[in-house]
């Protein structure tokens, strides 16, 4: 089953690694994990999407608490929560396509950020699922690049991570 | 104006303020200043070994024998890959150790300088936790932190690596009397609720079992448990790691359990119906296969302070997280407060179960051979050292013998790498246990392949005056090796036949020692005796052992705990 992870470490050289070398000695399996510092810049808060059993997932949550560096840890899909990625879509953007992939940015609600004479830069964001069926719904052979961040999670309401 | 030290200068003070009695170490490019300080001081005693994983190892060895924090110090690049061996081994066994690494100058770093390499990188799987220090200011706080997180929750190697440069800047020095970090607060009181609920299930059970582990020695719970086991008057089983935690000339204790454990003790894991396991993991190779183990019903009161141990390989009903000492004495505490007693005449038919297991007499061998058995030579050692012998081990049939037949009554004298199985381990841990016990009998059992693998630590014996004695099972075999082939590899030895061996007596002379090699069965004793009375002198005996024995019992890999091949 996928879970949403989220982790408070401390924002110290190294601390990513400690995250991403137990899951690999461990073999657990990473889909996405993001990274970045939180308003206390002491503190960088990680998401983590990943599939497994229950018993992996009690594994995996204890393994991340047992890090030195990590504060806390929370299973996000143990409850109500928001998630969100984004992606950059480059697509080929020439004669009929060129409305076509502005019509679609905008069902999407997606917003072109770049634009040249061949092509437009489309910025998006959601869910993973919502990410891939814009994916699915544009003429795969106009995109050029995709780059997605992986989700980001929180939780819903007074459920909060904090130090 | 403060005084400003040297980096250098203030890893010395650290060492000292933390009242570090040995550091281990060999010197090298980046950490001359750091062997400046030291030779300019006599608080802390340094130990020359010959090969870094020796430093670690003995390090280890004075750890595991005590209730110390082991130190040791090595060089960068080689001098860390060297000791990684001797790292994963405490780790895998849970001994405190703070490890600190010369590092090529800040500026260096990741420029593939002389004697570089990604220490932080190359020792994260294998550490408690590590430091890189690129600030003179942060050395006195990362001391302090590598001493107390190696020491609490679950022990475990802590490795500090200081950059040339750092360690020659200055900065005014102040040990911090205490810390505490945001994101370490190991717990140490198990919850009472469940203690009461495991009371209460214990009380209920018919064929109780109690299997305890490395976790009871590493928290100073042998006298807890003694009483616990004593005031139920339940079976006790210990694993390779947790021998002598309760005393094995007991009546209620069965033995070692385990790949290579008792009949008994096996059975009873098996066949009990509650069990509690106190600081002990489940690993594999004490209760094979997960799977068959579950063909059993029975209720798991499993007591460990790592709360990932729990639930890892085996479901457990009852999970009780904290420091086994503080959880034992928490269970009599509630005990004396409780009306209800185990009742000894309900226990009466699975006593009568283990006794008829036990007259199976599992660790029976051929006492009359002609050749030397190495089963006798254990038995011998432990009688001639009246049972109280600190012994380390490597690791093969050796370790298995010694921890069958010597039979350990108190907790830190039995001395092996158990998780990570590192041959080489036993000389140079016996080095440590000497140093940390100068008066004690330290005897350090081992085969010619293992003791071969650190030999060179022979060296350091001599220097350091360690009569360690040596008891060399050889069999001209890496016998687990040869017996593993025998039973699953249609006796085919690949490569597992020690051919020219050197002469172990020269050898010894060769390094100062005094060297002995004994033959006959009836020699056994009378060279144990003399080697024991030799106070000063290292010992190495050389017995000629029997090149065909096996260790049984034995449960095959992949096995269930009761499908045992017996002798």
């Amino acid at each position: 089953m996928r879970h949403i992870i989220s982790v408070l470490l401390e924002n110290e050289a190294g601390a990513l690694s400690r995250v991403s070398g137990l899951f690999s000695a461990r073999g657990y399996n990473i889909e996405s994990l993001t990274v970045a510092p939180t308003e206390d810049a002491t503190l960088s808060r990680m998401t983590i999407v990943t599939t497994g059993s229950d018993e992996v997932l009690e594994q995996i949550t204890k393994q991340l608490n047992k890090l030195v560096d990590v504060v806390r840890v929370i299973d996000l899909s143990d409850g109500d929560h928001i998630e969100r990625e984004l992606m950059l879509v480059k697509v080929r953007a020439v004669g009929k396509d060129r409305e076509e992939m502005k019509r679609m940015a905008d069902i999407f609600r997606g917003r072109i950020i770049d634009v040249t004479d061949k092509d437009y830069t489309i910025e998006l964001t959601g869910t993973g699922s919502k990410l891939d069926a814009f994916l699915k719904a544009i003429d795969a052979s106009a995109i050029l690049e995709t780059v997605r961040t992986g989700a980001s999670g929180i939780g819903r309401g007074d459920r909060l991570l904090r130090a | 104006m403060t005084v400003e030290l040297s980096g250098a200068e203030i890893v010395v003070r650290c060492l000292q303020e933390e009242g570090v009695e040995y550091v281990f170490g060999y010197p090298g490019g980046a950490v001359l200043f750091i062997y400046d300080e030291l030779f300019k001081q006599s608080k802390v005693k340094h130990v020359l070994v010959r090969h870094e994983q020796g430093a670690v190892h003995a390090a280890d060895g004075y750890s595991r024998s005590t209730d110390k924090v082991g130190v040791s110090l090595v060089t960068s690049g080689p001098g860390v890959t060297n000791a990684v061996t001797g790292i994963a081994t405490a780790y895998m066994d849970s001994i405190p150790q703070v490890i600190i690494t010369g590092q090529v100058p800040t500026h260096a770093i990741g420029l593939d300088a002389f004697q570089e390499c990604d220490t932080v990188g190359i020792t994260r799987p294998c550490v408690k936790h590590n430091f890189l220090v690129k600030d003179v200011k942060d050395i006195a706080v990362t001391m302090k932190k590598a001493f107390y997180i190696a020491a609490t929750g679950r022990p475990g190697p802590v490795v500090v690596d200081i950059p040339k440069d750092v360690t020659q800047a200055k900065a005014a020095f102040r040990y911090p009397e205490t810390i505490s970090m945001r994101s370490y607060n190991p717990v140490t009181k198990g919850h009472a609720g469940q203690i009461k609920k495991s009371i209460q299930t214990l009380m209920k059970a018919s064929r109780p079992m109690i299997y305890t582990g490395g976790g009871v020695v590493l928290s100073g719970a042998a006298e807890e448990l003694a009483q616990l086991v004593r005031r139920l008057g339940f079976p006790c089983t210990n694993t390779l790691m947790g021998l002598g935690a309760y005393p094995a000339t007991d009546r209620q204790f069965l033995g070692m359990l385990g790949m290579h454990g008792t009949y008994e003790a096996n059975m009873a894991m098996q066949h009990c119906d509650v069990l509690l396991a106190i600081g002990a993991r489940f690993d594999d190779r004490v209760i094979g296969n997960p799977r068959h183990f579950f063909n059993e019903a029975r209720t798991i009161i499993h007591v460990d302070i790592d709360p990932s141990s729990i639930s890892k390989r085996v479901k457990v009903d009852i999970p009780i997280v904290g420091n086994v000492r503080d959880v034992l004495r928490e269970f009599m505490r509630q005990l004396d407060a409780s009306k209800e007693k185990p009742d000894p005449e309900a226990l009466k038919p699975w006593w009568a179960q283990i006794e008829q297991w036990r007259s199976r007499d599992c660790l029976k061998y051929d006492r009359a051979s002609p050749i030397i058995k190495p089963q006798h030579v254990i038995e011998r050692l432990y009688e001639v050292t009246r049972g109280d012998a600190f012994v380390t081990s490597d690791v093969g049939q050796h370790q298995m013998w010694a921890a069958q037949f010597y039979k350990f009554e108190k907790p830190r004298r039995w001395i092996n790498s158990g998780g990570l199985g590192t041959m080489g381990f036993g000389l140079p841990a016996a080095m440590g246990v000497q140093l940390a016990h100068p008066k004690a009998a330290v005897a350090c059992v081992t085969g010619e392949a293992s003791i071969q693998m650190c030999i060179q630590e022979l060296s350091t014996c001599k220097q350091y005056r360690l009569p360690i004695k040596v008891v060399n099972l050889n069999n001209k075999y890496m016998g687990m090796v040869r017996q593993w082939q025998e039973f699953f590899h249609g006796n085919r030895y690949a490569e597992s036949y020690m051919d020219a061996l050197p002469d172990f007596v020269k050898l010894a002379e060769a390094y100062g020692h005094v060297g002995m090699k004994i033959e006959k069965p009836e020699d056994v004793e009378p060279a144990l005796k003399e080697a024991f009375s030799r106070k000063q002198d290292l010992v190495f005996m050389d017995f000629v052992t029997d090149q065909t024995e096996n260790v049984f019992p034995m449960v095959p890999g992949g096995k269930g705990l009761s499908e045992m091949i017996l002798v």
